[in-house]
């Protein structure tokens, strides 16, 4: 059933940017972390014309709330940019029986904090559906999370655990835009569901170099953007960059941290995180959503399990506090971590 | 239109498929629990055989016929019902849930069964959008009606004029709660028009009368007249499972039920128009025991599911 478009294998469209992209690829261009999401998006639904686009206002000329899906409507037409009511639920339902029947629809949840309305349609249907009778659905749902922006308890939300408790999905939460991209390339043309969380925070905050044309990140594979003896820091989306900054002011001490971006929460590289356990023999895992019951308590657990006689101290987890993620910019930073909240429990632990 | 002997054919072999199914579970020789559909075997045929080949339709639990007259084989289903490895879902998915085939175009439900709406929905946003002419056809429950993805489902369905169809089956029951403690509003197909959806009530254990309704539906769908909802007013005769004794239902309302029996409706019809004899409905009604009793067997001394296998399919 696959619909090869001209940007098939590793090609480089030359046709667009009048011959300056093959230029650009070698050199990659800076965008932002928001413009490598969108540029996913419209470079799938130029390669294959299954891929499809619903959700609240991403349609016509308005582009959803973020601007992620601005300008696809008049490339690709109201049905493949298609608009919905506010119908979680069903929505997400429909596009589980539109990836039956063989296309490939990308759902965009206005904010991750609205994905509970749909999670029948996603843990009880889409989820299970290929275990139980072959149902294979291949859908992606783009669920804008975290917070730190001042935005209440219901947009910044980070409900990742959920969905990696729950068995057949596939779970990515990329933090820089070439995995932005990469990722959600590699979401979409996966054959299973699969809840890309994609961090607000970075949105218009990070630039880099990017690839044009066709660029996959393989979901299940980590990586590490930071290496040092001293101790490793395991985190995912937004808190990549935190740990990434505790790791330069450490290194100023005299303390060198290895950084590890998990990318994928769902499968974990379990190889990556083990590796990096043994190497370091002191962790910390870091994530925006809540400590209790988090993703963190599961590497963490992996971790104790695995490579226990490498640790040479505790593995340390830091999270959001127990509580709804509160409004007012002292009580949000309170519940969050941070860089300087990595680097102190960093420094601790050197010193264990 | 189907030939009249041809849909008592399938409603015969869905009863006796049932029955035989209710005296397996009684003889404890049942694995869990399950399902009877009597006397929905009218909507369960009627709307499933107006469907056409390249159709989709997600049944629910008391559409036993419905999975029979899109081809799924007799040994499929109670190797289902018995967790078997020949069963549709290899012993994954329980009784008639998940009982999904694509190749046979039939989309497997959960228990949570106002789900099978939007997916549904869904089916036929991909045949419109492919510029396909295919419907796609569900089944909801009153019980369901009350579910918000009802009202989502047949929004969206309206308005993007999908080529959908939904069977409303009105039983009067669910669970143990009957209409008037579910809804103020019992009149499903005024629901249906509130959301602009064409809607029809009709007699649902009259078989002709659905295998119409359903057709008229199923074909506007087609022509791109948009969706269609078909409130079929019938009874449930049995309990909600097979451990429910529906102490709760008046035992007048079931026996007036009982006089209007789907079959027993279709078959005196049948013999009145001198369309057939009753030896020849006998014998019909022998033949698609035999083949239940038949399926049972064959079922029965089907292998289990080997445990090694149990992660195999998590993932496409």
């Amino acid at each position: 059933m696959a619909r090869p478009g001209r940007a098939e294998g590793r090609g480089v469209r030359v046709s667009e940017n009048f011959g300056f992209a093959a230029i650009e690829r070698s050199t990659g261009r800076e965008i932002t972390y928001l413009e490598a999401i969108a540029e996913a998006i419209s470079e799938e639904m130029e390669r294959d014309d299954r891929v499809l686009v619903l959700g609240e206002d991403v349609g016509g000329s308005f582009g959803g709330a973020f601007k992620v899906t601005k300008g696809l409507a008049d490339r690709f037409g109201d049905d493949r940019v298609l608009n919905t009511p506010i119908a979680e639920l069903s929505f997400t339902g429909m596009a589980t029986g539109m990836a039956l029947m063989g296309l490939r629809p990308i759902v965009e949840m206005q904010f991750a904090d609205f994905i509970s309305t749909a999670f029948d349609a996603i843990v009880q249907f889409a989820a299970t559906a290929h275990y139980r009778w072959g149902g294979a659905v291949p859908w992606v749902v783009r669920a804008p999370s975290d917070g730190g922006i001042r935005s209440g308890p219901f947009h910044s939300q980070n409900p990742e655990a959920w969905f990696v408790h729950t068995p057949g999905l596939k779970v990515v939460a990329p933090a820089t835009p070439a995995d932005a991209k990469g990722l959600l390339t590699a979401a979409i043309r996966d054959d299973n569901p699969v809840i890309y969380f994609e961090a607000k925070p970075l949105y218009r905050s990070v630039r880099e170099s990017v690839p044009v044309g066709e660029h996959v990140v393989p979901i299940g594979s980590a990586a590490v953007p930071r290496r040092g003896d001293d101790l490793t820091i395991i985190a995912y989306g937004t808190m990549v960059r935190e740990a990434l900054a505790a790791a330069d002011r450490l290194a100023a001490d005299g303390v060198h941290a290895t950084v590890v971006d998990l990318r994928t929460l769902k499968p974990l590289d379990e190889e990556a995180i083990l590796a990096a356990a043994a190497h370091t023999g002191k962790v910390i895992v870091c994530h925006a959503a809540n400590r209790l019951a988090g993703v963190g308590a599961e590497v963490a657990a992996l971790i104790a399990e695995e490579a226990f006689e490498s640790l040479d101290g505790p593995v340390v987890r830091l999270g959001g506090v127990d509580v709804p993620v509160p409004f007012s910019p002292p009580l949000e930073d309170a519940y969050r971590p941070d860089a300087a909240k990595i680097e102190a429990a960093a420094r601790r632990l050197a010193a264990y | 239109m189907a030939d009249g002997l041809e849909l008592y054919r399938w409603m015969s072999l869905t009863r006796r498929l049932d029955d035989a199914v209710m005296a397996l579970w009684k003889q404890g020789r049942g694995v869990g629990g399950v399902f009877s559909g009597r006397g929905h075997e009218a909507i369960a045929v009627g709307a499933g055989l107006a469907l056409g080949p390249d159709d989709v339709v997600a049944p629910m639990h008391r559409d036993l016929g419905t999975y029979l007259v899109r081809g799924m084989t007799m040994e499929r289903v109670v190797g289902n019902l018995l967790g078997r490895a020949t069963g549709v879902t290899a012993g994954r998915d329980a009784n008639l849930h998940g009982m999904g085939d694509l190749s046979l175009g039939i989309i497997g439900f959960i228990s949570h069964l106002p789900q099978s709406l939007p997916a549904t929905l869904g089916a036929a946003m991909a045949f419109r959008h492919r510029r396909e002419a295919r419907v796609a056809l569900t089944f909801v429950g009153d019980g369901g009606t009350t579910a918000g993805a009802f009202h989502e489902t047949l929004n969206m369905a309206a308005l993007y004029r999908a080529p959908f169809v939904v069977v409303i089956e009105n039983n009067q029951y669910a669970y143990s709660t009957p209409l008037h403690q579910q809804t103020a509003v019992t009149d499903f197909a005024a629901k249906a028009r509130a959301h602009g959806v064409r809607s029809v009530t009709v007699d649902g254990n009259d078989i002709e009368v659905v295998y119409a309704a359903a057709t008229e539906a199923i074909e506007r769908a087609r022509a791109g007249e948009g969706p269609s909802a078909i409130e079929a007013v019938t009874m449930r005769m049995r309990g909600h499972a097979i451990h429910d004794g529906a102490e709760y239902v008046p035992p007048d309302l079931l026996a007036r039920w009982e006089r209007r029996d789907p079959l027993l409706v279709f078959g005196r019809r049948l013999i009145d128009r001198g369309d057939t004899t009753p030896a020849e409905l006998d014998r019909i009604d022998r033949d698609c025991r035999e083949r239940a009793q038949r399926a049972i067997a064959a079922a029965e001394a089907a292998p289990w599911p080997d445990p090694d296998g149990l992660k195999a399919g998590v993932y496409a």
